[in-house]
């Protein structure tokens, strides 16, 4: 993470946008990871309500409330970056971003479904099919936004550097991995945590 | 064809009852007419008939999370879905009938709300008709399933506009666009590829939304 943070501000070429380019290094691999966090959730969801897995359901909710906290973070480097870009805090062309927020409030309302039910099977499996509809809406959603754009702006949209220098390739990569390491680290550290909280309640339970 | 029969009988319950009791569907036509003529006090009077369209299926959409949110309602009052649920039959029956029903509903209310807009606003294409059916279709098919979902929670009929409006959003994209551009092919397919997705997704999950 260090290595990544060096390499963003010291070695990365400033390209003419000036500094505030600077800020793609963390907006992107963050909006990979919350991608990678949600991908997992739905892998859990479904490793739950086939095979049955023990602790899947945990596992799955942990990764979607990382993903929630890395959408959220995607949605706030986005909107500097289009301020900064553009002008607005707000940029409707901006695909990745209108994403971001139809994504966020799915999730937002799986807390709610989830805060809702009952702890048990049935919150679990409940939880688990509406994550896995979350895993199908990214890609419909990706093809329905991209299909949105030409009614709501006929006029063609300039895709901006899509060719990287090789060096901010290299930082790119490594922010990325930073990233994704950061998430796993957090994902292992918040799911010991949550296992200690159910631990902790049964062993109640059971004194009682 | 034991499965089809179930479904047959399952989506005839609904009818039947929804004949006798008569909840639904009246509400869901009133409401969507009067959200027409609210529509029309809400655009000012230069904005364009494009924008009317787009309030259409604003319209269309609430209507149908109308009636999906009481879909479930005897289900839940009068504890239907336990024996439902132990009935000698797949599960997934209980899911496409209640689909079935919700779809003929949603059709009923449309073949009063389409007329009444090309009446109030302006002209209906074929294109918009086909993406009505096709949205339909998926409202359908993921209303069910989260209905069934959000009459499981504490927050009920609450928890249902919340748990459908993201995952209505592609059906919105397409939708409108097929009623709005000129080649409404791509956006038809889109929506044909969002009923036939989610589709299978709920005929294979629904069995764990109603056991334990």
């Amino acid at each position: 993470m260090a290595a990544a943070i060096a390499l963003i501000f010291f070695y990365a070429p400033v390209d003419q946008d000036g500094l505030n380019q600077k800020i793609f290094y963390f907006h992107v691999p963050i909006a990979f990871t919350a991608y990678a966090c949600f991908g997992w959730g739905g892998w859990k969801a479904l490793r739950h309500l086939w095979k049955g897995d023990e602790g899947a359901d945990l596992e799955s909710y942990v990764a979607i409330h990382l993903g929630v906290i890395f959408g959220l973070l995607t949605l706030v480097t986005g909107s500097i970056w289009a301020r900064f870009r553009w002008g607005h805090w707000w940029e409707w062309k901006e695909d990745q971003l209108v994403l971001f927020l139809v994504l966020f409030l799915f999730y937002c309302a799986y807390f709610m479904l989830r805060y809702s039910l009952p702890a048990g099977p049935q919150r679990a499996n409940l939880s688990a099919v509406y994550a896995l509809f979350g895993v199908a809406l990214i890609p419909v959603s990706v093809l329905a936004i991209r299909l949105s754009q030409r009614f709501i702006h006929p006029v063609a949209f300039n895709e901006h550097g899509t060719n990287m220098a090789a060096s901010q390739f290299f930082t790119f990569c490594v922010a990325l991995v930073a990233m994704l390491a950061l998430a796993a680290t957090m994902y292992t550290v918040e799911l010991a945590g949550k296992r200690l909280d159910v631990h902790l309640r049964e062993l109640r339970e059971a004194l009682q | 064809m034991t499965y089809f029969s179930d479904v047959g009988a399952l989506a005839r319950k609904d009818l039947l009852l929804e004949l006798r009791a008569r909840d639904t569907l009246p509400a869901m036509l009133l409401f969507v007419v009067s959200t027409l003529v609210v529509f029309h006090f809400v655009l000012p009077s230069e904005s364009s008939d494009l924008a009317a369209t787009g309030l259409l299926w604003v319209a269309l959409l609430f209507t149908a999370l109308l009636g999906l949110s009481r879909s479930f309602a005897a289900e839940r009052e009068q504890g239907v879905i336990d024996g439902l649920v132990l009935a000698p039959s797949d599960r997934s029956a209980i899911w496409l009938g209640k689909a079935l029903s919700i779809l003929a509903f949603l059709g009923l209310a449309e073949v009063i709300a389409l007329p009444a807009f090309a009446l109030f606003f302006r002209p209906i294409s074929a294109a918009l008709v086909g993406g009505v059916v096709l949205a339909d279709l998926g409202i359908a098919a993921v209303g069910t399933l989260l209905a069934a979902m959000a009459t499981a929670s504490r927050a009920r009929e609450l928890l249902l506009p919340l748990l459908f409006l993201p995952l209505a959003i592609p059906i919105v994209v397409g939708g409108v666009g097929a009623s709005v551009s000129g080649e409404p092919g791509r956006y038809l397919g889109l929506l044909g590829l969002y009923d036939a997705l989610f589709a299978i997704i709920c005929w294979a999950s629904f069995e764990y939304v109603v056991t334990e």
